[in-house]
This record gives C-alpha cells, sequence and structure tokens, in this order.
C-alpha cells in the first residue's frame, strides 16, 4: 500500500554529504580517563547533584535530578569516583561555562542493578512514561525536551497517529540512519512501547529516500515482527523536513497551528533514537548514558559514526576520528545549517550532540543591504516573511517581531542560505528572540519589585497607624494623671473597698450551731445579749 | 423654525443625560493612564526621577508634570516605550538625572564589617535587606532592584555594587548589527 504524502511549503535540495560518514560501521569510543557531565542537558530546569565529590559511582547511577516536571535526571555513564562539581566548559553558543559532575573513572565499567521488564505489554501507560522519565529521556533530534511529557497525551485528548522522526534532513548527519540500520529492531520495539504509552492507533516512520539502506533494514525488522500498527514511510529528502511541524505536514497533511501543539492536531512525535533509548530504558531497565554521534567534515581523516558516553570531550573524538589540527578550522555541535561553533573542544558530548563537523572557516562575507528579492519567503518552511522579521529584528521593533510570528521560526537557516546578500538572517531572530525572553524577564522582576514595594508602602503606613494608636493610649492616661483630684478620690475609694473586702473576709461564721439544746441556746443569748451591751459602751467610750 | 430649535434642544437633553449617565455607570477608578506607565517602568524605586518611586513619577508623567525621559535604569527601552505609549517623541535621557546603565547590579553586604544599625533596612524600598539591631544583615539577591538606595545611609560603608553576572539561561545572542556594521566598514 503507498502512503498518500504532502508538501511542505519551501525547503531546499541540499547536497548531503552523508555518504563520507556511512561508510565504516559504528565503534565504540574508548573509555574516557574524565568525563565531565553537564547539569542541564535538557530543556527546563537546572538537576541538582544528588552525589558528593569523593563519593564512587556505578555505570547507570543517578547522580543528578531535579523536583520541576519539565526536566531529567542524569545518570553516571560508567563507574568511578567523583571528583569535583564545578564549572566547566560545555557546548553552548556562548562559549560559557557550566556546572558540570566531574567523573575520574576506573576502568571498571561496573554496572548499578538495574531492574529490566521481560514483558513491557503488562505496563500501564503511567508506568511507562514513569521510567522514561527516571531514565533520563530526552528527544535525541537536537532540541533536548524531556520525552515523558510527549508521551503524555493530556485529559481528553486523543493521539491518532505517533510519527517517529527518521529524516535526519542536516547534511553530513548520519547517527540516526546509521542506528535504523545497525538496531531496526530496537527502533521498532520502541515504537511499540510508544505506541502502548501514548495509546495511539498507528505508528509512522518517516525515513528521507536517501537512506535507502536503512529504509531495507526496518522494513526487514518490521517483516519479522509483523506489527500492523507500524508503517515505514520513504519521505522525498528536501530539507528541513525532519522538522516536527514540516514532518508532520507531509506524512499527514495536518498543519500545527500557531500556539498550538502536535498534539492538539492528534499527533505524537519523536525521533528514531529516542525511540531506540525507550526501548532500552524499558526492556533492558538502562538509563541514557551513551549515545551515537556522527564524527565528520573536510578536517576528519575517517569520518565515521561513534557510539559515545554522555560526558566524552570533544577533543578525543576528534582525535580518534583522526581530526587534521590546523588553524583554519572550526568545529561545529549539530549540522552546517542549525549547528553552532563550539570555542572550547573540552567540551563534552551531551545527550543532544548528534553530529560534530570539523571543517575550515567558512569566509566571512560581507552583508549587503536586503534587495528586497523576496527568495528568503519562497523557501520558508514555516510560511513566514522573514524580509519583514529581519527589518523588525534590526529596528529591534521586538513586538512587530512576534506579530510577525517569530517564535514560529525553527531557525532552519533556509533563509539565510538563499540570501543573495549574505545577511545572516537567523543570527537577527535568534538575537530577537532572546532580547523579547530578556524582556519578559525583566518585565516578571519589576511585576515582583512592585509588589514588594507596594507592600514595603503598606507595612510603613501600618506602622505609623500603630506607633499613633500607642502615642493615643499614653496621652490618656497622662490626661488621667493631670487631673489630680479625681485620682486621689478614686485612690481613696479603691483603699476603702479594699479595707471592707478585707474585713468581710476576716468575719467568722459561728460554728457547730445546728441541733443545739434549748439550755445551750439560752447561754449563747445571754452571752450574746453580754456582748452587745459591753460593745455599746466602748462605743460610746471611744465617742466620749 | 421652531420645530427644528425643539429637535435639537430635545437632542441635545437626550444626548447629556445619556453621557451624564455613562459617566457615573462606566466611572473607572484610579488613573489608567499611570497605571500602564507605572507597568512600563522598572520598579527599582531608586529615586533617580526626582519622585518617591516609580509610581508618583508615572502619575507626574499623565498629568504632564514630568518628562518621559528622567528614568536612568529604564534606559533607552522604558523611553521607546513610553513615547510609543503616550503617542511622543522619544528623547535622549535627561542627563541630570544619571546615566543609564549597560550591566544589572545588585548589592552585596560585607558582612565582617556590618555593625547591624538597621539603616540600610530601613532605607531599602522592596525590603530586600534582613537583619535586626546589632546583628548581622544580608541582602537578598533575588529581590534587590539594584537602586542602591542602602548605599548612602550605611556609616560604615560595607555596602558593595556588584554586578549580575550571566547564565547560560539569561544569555542573549548578540547584535548583529556589530559584525555587519564592522564587515560593511571593510569593504569599499
Amino acid at each position: 500500500m503507498i502512503h498518500k504524502l504532502n508538501r511542505f511549503h519551501g525547503g531546499l535540495h541540499l547536497p548531503d554529504h552523508k555518504a563520507v560518514s556511512m561508510q565504516a560501521q559504528v565503534t565504540p569510543q574508548p573509555l574516557p580517563k574524565q568525563l565531565v557531565i553537564p547539569l542541564q542537558q535538557h530543556i527546563g530546569a537546572i538537576d541538582e547533584p544528588s552525589v558528593n565529590p569523593g563519593e564512587r559511582v556505578l555505570k547507570g547511577q543517578l547522580i543528578a535530578r531535579s523536583d520541576a516536571h519539565v526536566s531529567a535526571p542524569i545518570h553516571a555513564p560508567s563507574s568511578g569516583t567523583i571528583v569535583a562539581i564545578e564549572a566547566r566548559p560545555v557546548a553552548h553558543p556562548s562559549g560559557m561555562p557550566a556546572a558540570c559532575i566531574v567523573i575520574e573513572t576506573d576502568g571498571k565499567d561496573e554496572w548499578t542493578t538495574l531492574t529490566p521488564c521481560a514483558d513491557y505489554t503488562q505496563l500501564s501507560p503511567e508506568t511507562l512514561r514513569q521510567r522514561v522519565h527516571e531514565a533520563g529521556i530526552v528527544g535525541l533530534g537536537g532540541a533536548g525536551f524531556p520525552s515523558f511529557i510527549k508521551l503524555t497525551p493530556g485529559i481528553g485528548k486523543v493521539v491518532e497517529t505517533l510519527i517517529l522522526n527518521g529524516a535526519e534532513c542536516e547534511p553530513y548527519i548520519t547517527c540516526d540512519a546509521m542506528l535504523m540500520q545497525a538496531r531496526p529492531d530496537t527502533v521498532l520495539q520502541g515504537a511499540q512501547i510508544m505506541l502502548q504509552a501514548v495509546q495511539a492507533r498507528h505508528c509512522l516512520i518517516g525515513v528521507e529516500d536517501n537512506k535507502p539502506t536503512a529504509i531495507a533494514a526496518l522494513q526487514h525488522a518490521l517483516q519479522a515482527l509483523n506489527d500492523d500498527r507500524i508503517r515505514i514511510v520513504p519521505i522525498p529528502t528536501i530539507y528541513p523536513t525532519g522538522g516536527e511541524r514540516q514532518l508532520i505536514k507531509v506524512l499527514t497533511g495536518k498543519e500545527t497551528p500557531t500556539h498550538k501543539l502536535p498534539i492538539d492536531v492528534g499527533v505524537v512525535c519523536h525521533n528514531v533514537a529516542t525511540a531506540a533509548a525507550v526501548a532500552d530504558a524499558i526492556i533492558e531497565g538502562k538509563p541514557l548514558i551513551s549515545r551515537y554521534v556522527t564524527v565528520t567534515g573536510a578536517g576528519i581523516g575517517q569520518a565515521h559514526n561513534l557510539e559515545v558516553l554522555i560526558g566524552t570531550p570533544m577533543q578525543t573524538l576528534l582525535e580518534e576520528c583522526a581530526a587534521r589540527n590546523v588553524p583554519d578550522m572550526q568545529t561545529i555541535m549539530g549540522g552546517p545549517m542549525m549547528g553552532f561553533v563550539v570555542e572550547d573542544l573540552q567540551a563534552p558530548v551531551i545527550k543532544t550532540t548528534n553530529c560534530l563537523l570539523h571543517q575550515t572557516k567558512p569566509q566571512s562575507q560581507a552583508a549587503l543591504p536586503c534587495i528586497r528579492c523576496g527568495e528568503c519567503m519562497r523557501v520558508c518552511p514555516a510560511q513566514l516573511l522573514p524580509q519583514q522579521l529581519y527589518w523588525h529584528a534590526r529596528a529591534k521593533d521586538l513586538d512587530k517581531t512576534q506579530d510577525y510570528k517569530l517564535f514560529d521560526c525553527i531557525e532552519c537557516g533556509c533563509c539565510a542560505y538563499v540570501c543573495p546578500s549574505h545577511i545572516p538572517l537567523v543570527h537577527y531572530y535568534r538575537f530577537a528572540k532572546t532580547e523579547i525572553w530578556a524582556r519578559e524577564r525583566e518585565k516578571l522582576k519589576s511585576d515582583h519589585a512592585r509588589e514588594r514595594h507596594e507592600f514595603h508602602l503598606q507595612r510603613l503606613e501600618r506602622k505609623k497607624q500603630e506607633d499613633e494608636e500607642r502615642k493615643r493610649k499614653k496621652r490618656e492616661l497622662l490626661q488621667r494623671a493631670e487631673s489630680p483630684d479625681d485620682n486621689k478620690q478614686d485612690a481613696i475609694a479603691a483603699a476603702l473597698e479594699r479595707v471592707k473586702a478585707k474585713k468581710a473576709a476576716q468575719q467568722v461564721a459561728p460554728q457547730n450551731t445546728e441541733n443545739l439544746t434549748t439550755a445551750q441556746q439560752a447561754k449563747i443569748d445571754a452571752i450574746e445579749s453580754r456582748r452587745k451591751t459591753l460593745s455599746n459602751d466602748s462605743g460610746q467610750d471611744e465617742g466620749q | 423654525m421652531l420645530t427644528a430649535v425643539l429637535i435639537l434642544a430635545i437632542l441635545a437633553l437626550v444626548f447629556g443625560l445619556l453621557l451624564g449617565y455613562a459617566a457615573i455607570r462606566f466611572k473607572v477608578e484610579g488613573d489608567p493612564v499611570a497605571d500602564k506607565i507605572d507597568a512600563i517602568l522598572p520598579q527599582t524605586q531608586c529615586g533617580q526621577c526626582g519622585f518617591a518611586g516609580c509610581r508618583p513619577y508615572a502619575e507626574a508623567i499623565a498629568k504632564g508634570e514630568a518628562d518621559i525621559n528622567q528614568c536612568p535604569p529604564g534606559g533607552e527601552a522604558v523611553i521607546l516605550s513610553l513615547a510609543d505609549l503616550l503617542g511622543k517623541d522619544p528623547k535622549p535621557l535627561n542627563a541630570e538625572h544619571g546615566e543609564a546603565k549597560d550591566i544589572k547590579t545588585v548589592v552585596v553586604i560585607d558582612e565582617q564589617q556590618c555593625i547591624g544599625c538597621t539603616l540600610c533596612i530601613q532605607a531599602c524600598p522592596v525590603d530586600a535587606i534582613i537583619g535586626a539591631a546589632k546583628l548581622m544583615h544580608t541582602v537578598i539577591k533575588a529581590e534587590c532592584t539594584g537602586c542602591n538606595l542602602c548605599i548612602p545611609p550605611c556609616p560604615v560603608d560595607c555596602i558593595h555594587i556588584v554586578p549580575v553576572g550571566t547564565t547560560l539561561q539569561s544569555w542573549k545572542w548578540p547584535s548583529p548589527e556589530k559584525t555587519v556594521a564592522a564587515t560593511e566598514a571593510v569593504t569599499p
């Protein structure tokens, strides 16, 4: 059965340069002496280390995690000792260092206890998602978004199609193609597990038609598996067909609207490497601690794919592949279209490092004025107006750039590639995006400061009122003290009261006065009458 | 003639009543323009504009008593936004009120030198300093707006200004303008 394909807007036919790194088999990279593991390798919150320097860790042991929802834990890629938790160079366009856990490997590569699962079909979608999260799996296509979130459709959302992205549209990169060739069974198992996790009806695996070996391997494996929910779809090679929204359009014909997610059109899209990692995590219980990395480019002697532990310095990979070390070389992480230059090659491989491209620095061509040719608009796969975005980003009119849907830009670089004036268009968009985020952060901060200031003023006002109240009370007391007559009278009256009370308390009631005989009563009466006369007499004496 | 006058008079009365009713029914509490201006101001509460805080300055602008270029912490961005909001021409920052800062700063208290006089606590407009009499004080870095109002009252000069460092999360792509300008200068 032939799957009906669609076409997304724009795109480019680029020379793919893929054959050079696909001749050799994938080789495991020898265990490096030191592994440097950045605490942030994903989109979301930075992880907190859960180990201390000096501690011994085993391969696959949890070493950092976060309580935030959007986060992924990090595991030790090999056994060894934690020697430091400090800022080290990392692969980031800024070239700034970031907090990393440094492990001195002991060469034993000793695994921690894993919890494999022979029959994942018994597990509920929740358990599957939980395990995917615990294994630290993030999108391996390049963005690094925690995968368990994309496996959670959300309440009331129905997933019709699961798409596995094996397009790998950027030139030079071949790690996904090699993975599909080397481990097609694992990819398909991952697809089955993901189908169960999102409760989707069927799964489409989109692979660009310039990878016939990978397509054949997958189809062969699928025949053995005999699962009619999964279909392998060869798609035309057009850059950037591997973009999530572009691939959805090609395979299903659905457009994902602005401000919406693929889930809103009933689609969930994952990378093939992510699917393989999910299969490893669920079936064998292995966390994500290694990945395939393509090392290629004009400056590489033996371009091929390596299976690399997360945290391996990029320098050792280049040495392994006989990189020529001449001054005019530069190393790009990612592809030539969307990647960025790595300044310090001591930076480690992270979960999202798919390719290292080592080549001569391109001659910087002077940007000429825009001639409004409109080529950029013709190739834009997101159907934006790159020229308008450029003018507004250049004028720092950030509200306007958002009106022109700047955040729908996937930074694929098609516009800059075709620009006859060599304007670094994507650079302008990245500049505008980070500028907008910075302003939003500042806005939040200033709103917070306003609240605190208002509370501060309110607090001062309350304090003033309380002070006044206290003063008023004091003044009242003073006023009373100032009228002495009343005061004395009061004091005398109070003293008399006290005396009276004392007397009342002292008066003793006669006891044993019940059941008296008449004789006794008569005696008492006689005594009382005597006392009366006596006291009367004494009273008169006093009176005299 | 008389009919026309009568009709106009009745119309005027009807509309007058309508407007009068609307003015009471749809009365807006507070000053919405001042609110909008206040939302643009950076809320450092530093008083460099000559007013007791951002809110009083916003109210003064709304009344037309103050100009839009008196906020050094806001700098060019705030002036542009205010000009946009109020339909005025943007103008350069008034140097009398200070210079715009390129980098964000906060203050730290040298805890070894602090004598616990509480003067800085009273000066802080956002209650970002904690401490008690004769006990060490400290600044909550996340709450500090960088207004520097706590520095003059300190009798032992133990409060210092430090720049807020960039992290990977707050890092921004530099403007391509500079690189373009550089290459344009080179090409004949």
